[in-house]
């Protein structure tokens, strides 16, 4: 029960990534292109995306529990810390670059397509590495 | 490489993401973020854990087959960047994101929902210097 709704979730957003065309690298570059072929498109991904999360969260947080877990796992920290902006920003500079980010390039990846693989090739090793160097300064600083 | 404008789909598909992101925090009370699903079913924290990020993972890749078998299409998926390129921008992707505990998906649209600052901070964050280097990318270097 659990993992057959969770996989038509991963269905339900993954036909969503590729309806809207975040899996396009020429659509999602073409967004940031303000000053060469402009694309608004993905403003209304962006947009219908919220709306429906921001209305169906408040539904959802009425809620004491979710139905299938016990608790809410919601994210606890809240500085915003030189990891999570520089990070935040060293992410959009290879999302400018290659124009995939993780949730645009994870749904099309069973097509196998050989740019894709490599985009996704490449990203497993940066959150590999990353993670590595993470938890060594994590430790350096206990 | 022009790309057409298209509200409609884009609004579907949107309202699809954000569907998703409901329905994964109604039943698993959790954040539908690509970032988090990978890192959890690379560095698995306990069986149960890994077995959802799975079955989430198949359904994404499922994706793509059904919008084909319901439209009668591939989707439309074109690269306007070299394979160096595409390996650069990957490692900063994943780089990045393991350090910004987030991408478009977490921070953008879930933690944008919740209204969490660090989302909010780090969505404006990205969102900017990926305008930055599309322009240096595309009018400054001509790549």
């Amino acid at each position: 029960m659990r993992l057959l709704s969770t996989f038509a979730i991963g269905l339900i957003f993954g036909l969503g990534i590729v309806i809207s065309g975040m899996s396009n690298p020429a659509k999602v570059i073409n967004f940031f292109d303000l000053a060469g072929s402009w694309d608004p498109s993905l403003a209304f991904v962006m947009g219908g995306a919220l709306i429906i999360t921001f209305v169906g969260y408040r539904m959802v947080f009425r809620r004491a529990a979710p139905l299938i877990d016990q608790k809410f796992a919601l994210p606890t920290k809240t500085a915003l810390d030189m990891s999570l902006l520089g990070g935040a920003a060293v992410f959009g500079v290879g999302w400018g670059i290659a124009g995939f980010c993780p949730g645009g390039a994870l749904p099309v990846a069973a097509l196998l397509l050989p740019d894709v693989s490599i985009f996704i090739g490449a990203m497993l090793v940066g959150i590999v590495v990353a993670t590595a160097l993470k938890n060594r300064y994590a430790r350096l600083n206990t | 490489m022009t790309t057409e404008f298209t509200p409609y789909a884009a609004l579907l598909g949107g309202a699809f993401i954000g569907l998703a992101s409901v329905l994964l925090m109604l039943t698993l009370g959790r954040i539908m973020g690509a970032t988090g699903i990978v890192e959890g079913i690379l560095f698995p924290k306990s069986k149960d854990d890994f077995l959802w990020r799975i079955a989430l993972l198949l359904g994404m890749f499922m994706g793509p087959f059904v919008y084909q078998a319901v439209s009668g299409a591939a989707p439309v998926i074109q690269i306007p960047v070299t394979r160096p390129l595409l390996i650069l921008g990957g490692i900063l992707v994943g780089i990045g994101v393991t350090f910004g505990s987030g991408c478009t998906s977490g921070h953008g649209v879930c933690g944008i929902a919740r209204l969490s600052p660090r989302s909010i901070a780090a969505t404006l964050t990205f969102m900017a210097t990926t305008a930055i280097t599309v322009y240096v990318m595309r009018h400054v270097i001509g790549a």
